[in-house]
């Protein structure tokens, strides 16, 4: 009696998981407006093929997330030298110059000064191009037909392996090499301790980098999913009277997004200075 | 039979528990931390923000992990 039962759900599932892998469940245009590709595409229009380039059969040809991150840093040089130029015409300036000073001014006082105390002019350059490269990519992503280019693995980790390096530098030029390595212990550890909280703490210098990259690249891929899946689901349904409620809900969370954009720069290149002003005053 | 689609609905689901859990704990607190002490509200938001990013930082840690299974 049991094992008829047993062999009744056995049959039940088997029959529910055929079904479901024989409808036409795909996915994959969700993917395909995410991922990386070797074509812009503007899609009723027509696409523009890039170039392809391999050097040493390393593949390093031209892809989308390239195209917008040079985007990104050509809209960044052409902001700051026009307000670097109004700088030399007086002191104050007024309009766009005072606009890009606030957030200067916000990072140097809100982000840099309190996390890494004394000498934090040297780091300062670093952490402005990572807040605003990090929040221009993260906006020109949230206009129709372009890309983010911080939604791929690739240049958020080389981004945290640049903070990586930076941290590392600036801890050692201050502390010594064998200091640095030295200080990363606190203080009134037991000496049987000792071996096990090195390694802890020389894993703790890998995951840290590691948690910046997949923080920032998660967010800006699970934003633009939500918004595909949501406005996809007119298309699945195959009815217009769920379009009022789609758009709404993806209107909510295209505004979240730019929420998000702004945050996620922020806590980059907070955490970032965080680490920075712990490698610098090891003991703190 | 491959399980690796219910595997991601169910691990996305167990992850969105923990995030609000863990976030809901923190915002109660820091309303009642405001409404004790209304004049330093501009710091614990800030605080606030910073905290919530990094809890969703790590449940966006599972979310990928999720995605990676779903497209097994």
């Amino acid at each position: 009696m049991i094992s008829y039962i047993q062999a009744d759900t056995a049959k039940v599932a088997q029959d529910t998981l055929s079904h479901a892998q024989s409808g036409n469940s795909d996915s994959s245009w969700i993917l395909h407006h995410i991922l990386d590709a070797k074509y812009l595409d503007f899609e009723p229009f027509g696409k523009i093929p890039l170039p392809e380039i391999h050097i040493f059969g390393m593949d390093i040809s031209i892809t989308r997330h390239v195209v917008f991150m040079w985007l990104a840093v050509l809209l960044l040089i052409l902001i700051f030298s026009y307000v670097s130029k109004s700088y030399k015409k007086s002191k104050t300036p007024k309009g766009f110059a005072n606009l890009m000073e606030l957030l200067v001014v916000f990072v140097r006082d809100d982000i840099a000064k309190p996390a890494i105390g004394k000498g934090f002019e040297k780091f300062l350059p670093y952490l402005l191009t990572v807040f605003f490269f990090i929040l221009a990519s993260n906006f020109i992503g949230l206009f129709p037909y372009s890309a983010t280019a911080t939604s791929n693995i690739s240049v958020t980790a080389t981004l945290a392996v640049i903070s990586f390096i930076v941290i590392q530098a600036g801890g050692m030029m201050k502390n010594g090499v064998f200091g640095y390595f030295r200080g990363l212990i606190p203080h009134g550890v037991p000496v049987w301790l000792l071996p096990v909280m090195f390694i802890v703490e020389i894993l703790g210098l890998f995951t840290k980098p590691f948690a910046l990259a997949i923080r920032l690249f998660a967010n800006m891929t699970a934003g633009h999913i939500v918004i595909l899946a949501l406005i996809g689901l007119i298309f699945i349904l195959k009815t217009v009277f769920v379009a009022p409620v789609s758009i709404a809900f993806a209107l909510f969370i295209y505004l979240l997004e730019i929420l998000v954009a702004l945050i996620q720069a922020y806590i980059f290149t907070m955490l970032s200075s965080l680490f920075i002003g712990m490698a610098v005053h090891q003991d703190h | 039979m491959d399980f690796a689609h219910l595997a991601a609905g169910l691990g996305a689901g167990l992850t969105v528990i923990g995030g609000a859990l863990g976030i809901g704990k923190l915002a109660s607190a820091a309303m009642e931390a405001s409404g004790r002490q209304p004049e330093v509200l501009g710091d614990i938001r800030t605080s606030m923000i910073i905290a919530a990013a990094l809890i969703e930082g790590i449940s966006l840690f599972a979310l990928v992990i999720c995605i990676l299974l779903a497209l097994k």
